[in-house]
């Protein structure tokens, strides 16, 4: 497959990338899905700005209570991490289970979150840990962030610089996938934080979600039973030929508390 | 059109290719490395995996522009002086393939992931090759050939240690 033309360049600093980022051009990072549409020519930017090798953008590191990554940090440098699994061990096992070991080994943190596919996995993780993005222009709390179907508050030319994640008490990850293309039917993400517990979902939805009822549940009592009643309004979910909003809905009741009960 | 100047299976290789050139489209159009197959063509099969500085991506998922200034090793560059890689060994050996569509793919995925300690078990195999897909065998030989390969690759180190 050959995607529409266009300019490739590569930036040498975050600066040079901004300069260059106007018109109907875009970002490149590990290129995961953004090369995989210009193929199908359902993305067809003019240029394509190369920030896969900025070293600013590049890290991991802990600082006081937070877990901070850097935008251009691969899904395996995060899941092989040793700083990222003595923090915030659920964002190892959560990073592990991103597409495959090739994929893992291209995409980045910045991509993902800058894409907010419904069935990507980091959003649940950032929504639920309650982070925060750092931006060329602003610092952006998750749920600010992602705002709908593919979309972000990213303005034009605003690049995401890195990601910073409050360490929780506990954290864990569960998804279910769908067994053939192995994407996230459903998944959720739990955390114990000092203000309070958070359950975020993707896959069920067109965006990342809260599930107020199941945070309050847990509040007074950390557990699975805890959430075991608690149903959740097919009305709102995604419906497909893989999945009816019935059977997504509850798949939220079972991976949350499959995610309480693994939590650590 | 872009200049890249790239290792491909430890030779320096300078060459112009139009921006929107897949890397799988160069190594084979331009450098008549045809041992990496285009299968899915969709990030999918993993018939066209390859080794960039050491860590094993598809290369119908980059251009050939975004591998300027790196080392690519194809399934080509696997065989030193007219002896396979034991990996490739350990396929004839354990008839790791039937069609053999998917088996370059096959074999650097499984370079890399014994090269990363990853090929622990018969289980971590075969969840370390999703990225992989084989319509023939059933995946079962391949798991064998990358589980022999991966204890031998395990004995020669510790005999070295």
């Amino acid at each position: 497959m050959i995607p529409y033309a266009f300019n490739y360049r590569r930036a040498q600093s975050i600066a040079e990338a901004q300069s260059l980022l106007k018109g109907d051009a875009k970002l490149l990072a590990g290129g995961q899905t953004l090369v995989s549409a210009m193929k199908l020519r359902l993305a067809a930017p003019s240029d394509l700005i190369d920030i896969s090798r900025l070293k600013e953008l590049t890290f991991i590191r802990r600082e006081g209570d937070a877990l901070v990554i850097g935008a251009g940090t691969t899904h395996h440098e995060v899941a092989t991490s040793a700083t990222v699994e003595a923090a915030i061990p659920a964002l190892k096992v959560m990073a592990e289970m991103i597409g495959d070991p090739a994929v893992r080994h291209k995409g980045t943190l910045g991509g993902s979150i800058a894409n907010n596919d419904p069935a990507a996995d980091y959003p649940a993780a950032l929504v639920a840990l309650g982070a925060t993005v750092k931006t060329t222009a602003r610092e952006i709390a998750a749920e600010d962030f992602f705002t709908g179907m593919f979309s972000t508050a990213l303005d034009e030319n605003e690049i995401v610089i890195h990601v910073s994640f409050p360490v929780p008490e506990r954290a864990a990850y569960a998804k279910f996938r769908n067994p053939a293309s192995r994407f996230a039917l459903t998944g959720v993400f739990v955390s114990k934080t000092k203000s309070g517990p958070r359950v975020a979902v993707i896959g069920a939805g067109s965006n990342v979600f809260r599930v107020p009822a199941m945070e309050q549940a847990l509040a007074t009592n950390f557990t699975a039973d805890a959430i075991k009643g608690i149903t959740i309004d097919a009305g709102d979910l995604n419906s497909d030929i893989h999945a009816s909003a019935e059977y997504r809905a509850h798949l939220v009741g079972v991976m949350a508390q499959r995610a309480v009960s693994s939590a650590s | 059109m872009s200049k890249i100047t790239l290792t491909v299976n430890g030779k320096s290789v300078s060459a112009d290719v139009e921006d929107r050139t897949l890397l799988v489209y160069f190594l084979r159009g331009q450098r008549a490395l045809t041992g990496t197959h285009i299968g899915g063509d969709t990030s999918q099969c993993g018939a066209c995996m390859v080794h960039i500085d050491g860590k094993a991506v598809k290369s119908c998922t980059m251009f050939a522009a975004q591998a300027d200034g790196s080392s690519v090793t194809t399934i080509e560059g696997l065989a030193r002086d007219g002896k396979l890689h034991p990996v490739q060994e350990a396929f004839r050996e354990h008839h790791g393939l039937q069609c053999g569509f998917c088996t370059p793919g096959m074999i650097m995925t499984a370079v890399d992931m014994i090269a990363r300690g990853a090929a622990t078990s018969r289980d971590a195999i075969r969840h370390e090759l999703e990225g992989n897909i084989c319509r023939c065998t059933g995946y079962h030989n391949i798991v064998s050939a990358i589980e022999a390969a991966a204890q031998q690759a395990g004995a020669s180190k510790a005999a070295a240690e």
